[in-house]
């Protein structure tokens, strides 16, 4: 017997992908549009559309377009480096944090000391990027452990992929 | 009682992932070495959202001493998005992103500063190589910024 559920005019990229209907209540419609075959492909071969029905039924519908840009950024990276994934990313990304806070760490010593051994009358008021300081306010680097509950960067920081 | 000798064996030597599925762990099982029997949570987290079929062709695919290293990956993945339905891991991405851009921006002023002080100061000695290790260090990283400029600003 046939499904009462209404079909839609044209199948999304995921019901194109899996070879079945596309009706108008599909859950994968809004997000992967028939133009787009290849994001639905690589989330498919990375997570498989099960699990991506049941992420998305846990997402209040509102987010559910931010949800499905960050599986096809996972998968994206995943599918680039099977081994790290998108741990590879933040890896990098926290090498270059660490580089900046050194850079930055030796910058404002050489800061520090000049103000202490120039001529220059005052070197904090007079310098046309003091009154700057409002806008560029120091930032504790600890800040960017960003711990979102699963303190995955801490983690990362003691056990520090390659 | 032989039977029962043999099922505790079976149990005990079984790794978590064919515990999980109540099957047999044969000596080969590709899951066995990553997946031990002591931690049946790191499985459960990792199959909610890849599944255990995608994780062993994942395996399959990759050399053997880059499992370890690929299944540590995946778990790290699947706490993200654990805790953070909608962003998982690519949250932490973009807020390291912001806090890199912040660091810029305040290294780019203590360079500015620096050179300042280099045209204006008596007794000040630049150290050419700090500044121009400075202009190095701004530059983002190829590949990582394109996807965040449409998706997040």
């Amino acid at each position: 017997m046939r499904s009462q559920e209404p079909r839609s005019s044209s199948s999304c990229a995921a019901c194109k992908f899996m070879k079945r209907r596309c009706t108008l209540h599909c859950l994968f419609a809004p997000y992967f549009r028939a133009d787009e075959p290849k994001k639905f492909a690589k989330v498919h071969k990375v997570f498989g559309a099960s699990n991506v029905t049941k992420i998305l039924n846990e997402v209040p519908e509102p987010q559910r377009q931010d949800a499905v840009n960050s599986l096809v950024f996972e998968a994206e990276q995943r599918l680039k480096d099977p081994v790290y994934g998108c741990i590879g990313a933040i890896a990098s990304l926290q090498d270059k944090m660490f580089q900046l806070q050194h850079d930055l760490a030796v910058a404002k010593a050489r800061l520090a000391r000049c103000s202490t051994r120039t001529s220059y009358p005052s070197c904090s008021t007079t310098s046309p990027f003091s009154m700057l300081d409002g806008e560029f306010g120091m930032t504790s680097f600890d800040a960017f452990v960003v711990d979102q509950g699963c303190g995955l960067t801490t983690e990362l920081r003691q056990h520090p992929f390659p | 009682m032989y039977r029962f000798h043999k099922l505790d064996k079976m149990t005990s030597t079984r790794c978590a992932v064919c515990k999980y599925f109540r099957r047999r762990c044969p000596p080969d099982c590709i899951f066995a070495p990553y997946f031990l029997n002591d931690n049946p949570q790191r499985f459960i987290c990792v199959h909610r959202f890849y599944g255990a079929s995608n994780i062993g062709k994942m395996l399959e695919e990759m050399p053997v001493q880059l499992r370890a290293d690929a299944v540590d990956s995946l778990y790290y993945e699947a706490k993200c998005r654990i805790q953070d339905p909608v962003y998982g891991c690519v949250g932490i991405i973009t807020s390291l992103h912001r806090q890199i851009q912040i660091a810029q921006s305040q290294l780019a002023k203590a360079q500015a500063e620096i050179s300042f002080l280099d045209a204006n100061f008596v007794g000040f000695e630049p150290t050419p190589s700090l500044s121009e290790s400075l202009v190095q260090q701004n530059g983002f990283e190829q590949g990582l910024d394109d996807p965040f400029s449409t998706w997040f600003y």
